[in-house]
């Protein structure tokens, strides 16, 4: 019975997002065809979204815990600055040896993991509600990444690694993009093909009959932090190989912009329901809006805190009918 | 029981900000300085209106991160229209404007959240970005290098003025001080001794126990985000005048320094329990931080780092008080009370 309803209430989700989706694809082929839809348009937007799609990932699995990662994007930035550093350090004395992108790489990844338990100890062991102790510690690692910098960007960072992370597979297909989709099975095999999936529903739905069934709560929150925390340093990674330089400044507006993905895909603020194809289906929607507001350049830039904010609010009072409706 | 919990971590927060305030006075010497103190005084004015309104919504169980936005959009708003029509006169038009506005930016908030039963998290970091983006995109906000004579007047005068006797350094107490001894005043009042207030706290004690008790929780809630809307305001409007120029972006990210202090200062942040003595408090330590680092000579880009560390101590302590508080409870044997009250049932 529940299970019907969260199926149900996911399905309207998706519903809308393809109808938004239809209709934008629909107003952008009348008024800006010619610039819109491209071979090029197409693949910039796969060089896009992985930034901020990765981080979504991640809020993701914290949402449907019933929790929230509001520091995605300070891992993403402590993460690019200190691959960054690692990278610039190591090609310091002439070339970059061969192990020197591995080797950033996986850092930037061991900072993400280190940061995501860091949050989730906090939220688990020292039950610090999610909000407060990931806005906290977003203000943490993001004070460090500007102490790492002194409030500078890191930038003429060796070219080999923007030449691979952000080259293109057979000249066409970005490999930013097959990092997001290899990252999104792995959150979907993890959520629909092994025992985190259920358990993770089940402490998003309630904290204490998980508790009473023998679930390891604070474990499976520190996990699922951890994943969050990797999630955004892949995020970080990418954008470090798109803008080819790092600062703790980058991408300020995806924290809003994740939080608006994921409860436009149909996860609950309030935790236990919420389906991966929703939020895939967000970002996407996401970035051919954006992408379609970009090719208005009467536009002001500006405006658009002002739509997100607006679509997010949207969105949640829509869900207060649609539930209400069900309710009934 | 919480009165005590919560009486035990003033006075340590009292220590902290005392021995913090020993150490700057012994690497600096200048602390202890008239003029040092009043600065530090006069900065406490905004933060402390702020902290007003952040503690009244963490009180009730909520949280409000669109404070700073809200404050800008209004106070950019009344200062350009007083430009506009070229106003001469006194601060009171300029104050009554901006309440009104902030009053309806916060019935906005209010009307969301309480209506809806929205997360107040999302439903703020929602319109912060629509009010930014109001400001930013529909106004075309820039920075004003001049406002209008009545509010510059009100933002230099002083109500007394403090000189270094060894360097000649003096600093102004602003007027507006008053606003945040009267605001204060005026919180602790309507806590303390209104039916309004003390259904705040049954709210955040916990939200279903009080709708039981009868109290309207949708119109508490309501007129909580239009308050604190107006004090948000208020405070923005101190800032301007007290900088003589209104930079629209300056005061957005504030509002996570301010929660820190409000929690520091012993505030429950799953609610109903905490005092305004504590979240002054709170808000001093913060404010001393971030004034001092300077006299203590250690680079600003420190800053961030230092009040994130903050954050996560105070919250901290905090979270552990409440888990403490609430396993003693069951140990008692008195009946539980959940801390997720997710709405009122209809």
């Amino acid at each position: 019975m529940n299970g019907m309803k969260w199926t149900r209430r996911g399905d309207v989700h998706i519903v809308r997002l393809i109808a938004l989706a239809v209709l934008w694809l629909a107003f952008m082929a009348i008024f800006k065809f010619g610039k819109f839809f491209t071979a090029i348009s197409f693949q910039t937007m796969g060089e896009q979204f992985p930034e901020f799609g990765l981080m979504a990932l991640g809020v993701m699995l914290c949402m449907i815990t019933g929790g929230i990662d509001l520091s995605v994007v300070g891992v993403a930035n402590f993460a690019a600055i200190t691959a960054g550093l690692l990278l610039k350090a190591l090609a310091a004395e002439g070339d970059l040896p061969g192990y020197g992108i591995p080797l950033a790489i996986l850092a930037g990844i061991a900072i993400g993991a280190a940061a995501g338990a860091f949050n989730g100890l906090l939220v688990s062991k020292i039950k610090i509600p999610p909000i407060l102790a990931t806005l906290g510690s977003y203000e943490l690692f993001n004070g460090i990444a500007i102490v790492l910098t002194k409030g500078k960007a890191v930038s003429k960072i060796p070219m080999a690694y923007s030449d691979l992370v952000a080259g293109k597979i057979f000249g066409a297909l970005p490999v930013q993009l097959v990092i997001f989709v290899v990252v999104a099975a792995f959150v979907g095999f993890l959520l629909s093909r092994t025992t985190y999936g259920p358990k993770l529903y089940m402490l998003g739905t309630s904290e204490r009959a998980a508790r009473f069934s023998g679930l390891k709560n604070d474990r499976l929150l520190i996990k699922t932090y951890t994943l969050s925390g990797i999630c955004a340093a892949l995020g970080g990674l990418v954008m470090l190989a798109n803008y080819n330089s790092a600062r703790a400044e980058y991408g300020a507006v995806y924290t809003l912009q994740c939080v608006l993905i994921v409860v436009l895909g149909g996860v609950s603020p309030t935790g236990g329901k919420g389906k991966l194809s929703g939020v895939l289906l967000a970002i996407l929607v996401l970035q051919i809006l954006s992408s379609g507001l970009n090719r208005f350049p009467e536009i002001n830039s500006f405006f658009i805190p002002l739509i997100w904010g607006g679509v997010l609010l949207m969105v949640m009072v829509l869900d207060y009918f649609t539930e209400k409706g069900q309710r009934a | 029981m919480v009165k005590k919990l919560s009486r035990r971590n003033e006075t340590y927060i009292t220590l902290v900000a005392l021995a913090l305030c020993a150490v700057i006075q012994i690497r600096s010497g200048q602390f202890f300085t008239p003029n040092n103190l009043v600065d530090l005084a006069s900065a406490l004015i905004v933060p402390g209106l702020f902290a007003i309104g952040a503690f009244m919504v963490i009180i009730s169980g909520g949280i409000d991160v669109s404070f700073p936005a809200l404050a800008s959009l209004s106070v950019y708003a009344t200062t350009k229209f007083l430009l506009n029509i070229n106003y001469q006169g006194g601060i009171l038009v300029p104050i009554l404007i901006a309440l009104a506005l902030g009053a309806i930016l916060g019935a906005v908030n209010g009307f969301l959240i309480s209506w809806f039963s929205l997360p107040a998290l999302i439903v703020t970091l929602g319109t912060a970005s629509v009010f930014k983006g109001v400001m930013q995109g529909a106004l075309n906000s820039t920075q004003l290098a001049v406002i209008p004579p009545g509010m510059d007047a009100f933002g230099k005068s002083a109500l007394f003025v403090a000189q270094n006797a060894e360097s000649g350094l003096t600093s102004r107490m602003p007027v507006a001080a008053l606003f945040l001894i009267a605001t204060l005043l005026l919180a602790y009042l309507v806590l303390r001794y209104t039916m309004y207030g003390r259904g705040l706290y049954a709210i955040g004690g916990n939200e279903i126990s009080a709708y039981r008790a009868g109290f309207s929780v949708k119109w508490i809630k309501f007129l909580l985000y239009v308050a604190v809307g107006m004090i948000a305001s208020l405070a923005g409007l101190v800032r301007v005048c007290m900088m003589g120029q209104c930079h629209p972006t300056n005061m957005l990210g504030m509002e996570m320094m301010i929660i820190a202090g409000v929690v520091l200062g012993g505030t429950a942040i799953t609610g109903g329990a905490g005092s305004l003595t504590g979240c002054m408090l709170g808000t001093i330590l913060i404010v001393i931080v971030q004034n001092s680092m300077i006299l203590l000579g250690i680079p600003t880009f420190w800053q961030g780092f230092a009040v994130g560390l903050l954050i996560i101590i105070g919250t901290g302590v905090s979270a552990m008080q409440v888990s403490r508080a609430g396993a003693h409870r069951a140990a008692k044997g008195a009946p539980q009370v959940s801390r997720t009250a997710k709405g009122v049932p209809q």
